[in-house]
């Protein structure tokens, strides 16, 4: 095992010990308890100077698979954690690395799993499960949550060196110079993603400069899809049932043969729509024209609205489906921009400048093509 | 691929080359390679692929670096607008603040 290979560097820096920051008691009254052993994922335990520390492996079982999965289709994840505190992964020693994670468990499992046959211990921060980069923009994954488990899990009693391994994205949440000052601890940033640890660590703490580039490639856009889907399912409830009761009326034939028609139509336009905004344009992202994520929107939108109206060919000498063929032009690629925009909170490098600047214009125009679609709509339901 | 670069001109990240020591933290921490060092004081290269994260200037043991740090997620922005706790994503905002207390951002990665 290589962890002792970077003693040399943990002799520097042991700073004495600063008096704890002062939120660090006022903020929780509740003890921090060390994490629970009965965990699923627990697999074991290794001694520690104040009780049992958790032991897990690098290979996860078919009950975090399917908490991940079920995570990504947004099926109790705003509770998918683990306890936090430190963990023992394999049989650390006092010269292993630390590595600090958030409680996140897909962020967690995914840790351990880039590290078969290494032993490291884990140090878990409280971020309310949720992952580490978005906890650090919220700043739960932060410096002062890292000096307080720090403390509280006894790692300075565990091992000798002073070293700390955070992945790169918690930076915007932690300050590594006072975390040094106050617990004399170092913090080291290491790779983006958790596969490049295993290779940071033989590197001696090295990382190559593309392992400090976010990127988001194709995988990365399409885990995302279920839960942009997720996302419209209970606005679609409403939507849906309206507009299928909206297309009965009017027109020379009854009701449910109108719904028939025009409802079916309305039904898969409006699907359409959601398909655009939600899964093609997350898939197409780099191919799509212009920078704003509202204009890639309308870019898959508008051709496929027009796909779909072209594939319904309307006998176009009635104004009841000029009309409503017009409605669903303005409709789909409005619902598609709309839902795009709203892909930025899930990409990885839009900025708040940059998205409260598109939504200046983006928002008005989606609104506006919105109402006037659904006006229209309307509209064609007196002809 | 190309990296993917949001709109022109638009961020709020500034260098204070005066403080700057050249230590090359935020080199470091910088996920979108914005950052560039030229005689140990660092400049902005490529201002349009800052997301302002704010790592940086979390890092900065000398105050350099300034960016008014957020998430770029517009359904936390409508959040804060209509004074909602998000739930559609893990971008929630407090209303009080919406350029600072995000949770969002790669939300679901």
């Amino acid at each position: 095992m290589k962890a002792c290979a970077n003693d040399s560097s943990n002799k520097q820096g042991l700073l004495p010990m600063a008096p704890l920051v002062a939120c660090a008691a006022s903020d929780s009254e509740v003890p921090l308890r060390p994490p629970r052993l009965e965990q699923t994922f627990v697999t074991g335990s290794v001694a520690g100077p104040s009780g049992k520390i958790p032991q897990v492996l690098s290979v996860l079982k078919r009950l975090d698979h399917w908490g991940s999965i079920k995570a990504r289709w947004g099926v109790g994840r705003m509770h998918y954690a683990v306890d936090p505190g430190l963990y023992a992964l394999g049989s650390p020693q006092e010269c292993s690395p630390v590595l600090v994670t958030a409680n996140y468990k897909m962020s967690f499992d995914c840790l351990r799993e880039a590290l078969p046959g290494r032993d490291a211990w884990i140090l878990v921060l409280e971020t309310e499960g949720i992952n580490v980069w978005c906890a650090a923009g919220k700043g739960t994954f932060g410096t002062e949550e890292l000096i307080r488990r720090i403390t509280a899990s006894g790692l300075k009693d565990m091992v000798k060196h002073r070293d700390l391994i955070l992945p790169q994205l918690g930076a915007p949440g932690v300050a590594a110079h006072l975390v040094r000052k106050q617990s004399g601890f170092k913090v080291h940033y290491g790779p983006i993603l958790a596969r490049d640890v295993a290779a940071y660590l033989d590197a001696n703490l090295r990382a190559t400069a593309e392992m400090r580039r976010k990127a988001f490639p194709l995988r990365e856009r399409a885990v995302l899809i279920p839960i942009e889907i997720v996302a419209t399912l209970k606005p679609a409830m409403i939507i849906i049932p309206i507009l299928l009761l909206i297309s009965g009326f009017g027109g020379e034939e009854g009701f449910l043969r109108n719904i028939a028609h025009d409802g079916i139509f309305s039904l898969l336009a409006f699907l359409c729509a959601i398909l655009s905004g939600a899964v093609l344009t997350p898939l197409l992202l780099p191919y799509l024209p212009g920078r704003a994520f509202t204009s890639k929107g309308i870019a898959v939108g508008l051709p496929l609205a027009m796909v779909l109206l072209y594939a319904w060919g309307p006998d176009l000498r009635s104004w009841r489906n000029i009309l409503f063929g017009g409605a669903w032009l303005l409709l789909i690629p409005a619902l598609s921009a709309y839902l795009a925009m709203n892909f930025t909170g899930a990409s990885t490098y839009t900025s708040l400048s940059g998205v409260k600047r598109e939504m200046r214009w983006a928002l008005p125009l989606e609104i506006g093509a919105g109402l006037s679609g659904f006006a229209t709509l309307l509209a064609s339901r007196f002809f | 691929m190309k990296d993917l670069i949001y709109l022109k001109d638009v961020v709020t990240l500034r260098v204070d080359t005066d403080k700057c020591t050249g230590c090359a933290m935020c080199l470091e921490v910088c996920p979108h390679g914005v950052l560039a060092i030229d005689e140990k004081r660092v400049r902005i290269g490529n201002r349009d692929a800052c997301m302002e994260c704010g790592a940086c200037s979390r890092n900065c043991p000398v105050d350099a670096m300034s960016v008014e740090a957020g998430v770029g997620c517009a359904a936390a922005v409508i959040n804060g607008m209509l004074n909602w706790q998000g739930t559609a994503c893990c971008c929630s905002v407090d209303p009080n603040n919406p350029s600072a207390g995000k949770a969002a951002g790669t939300c679901c990665s």
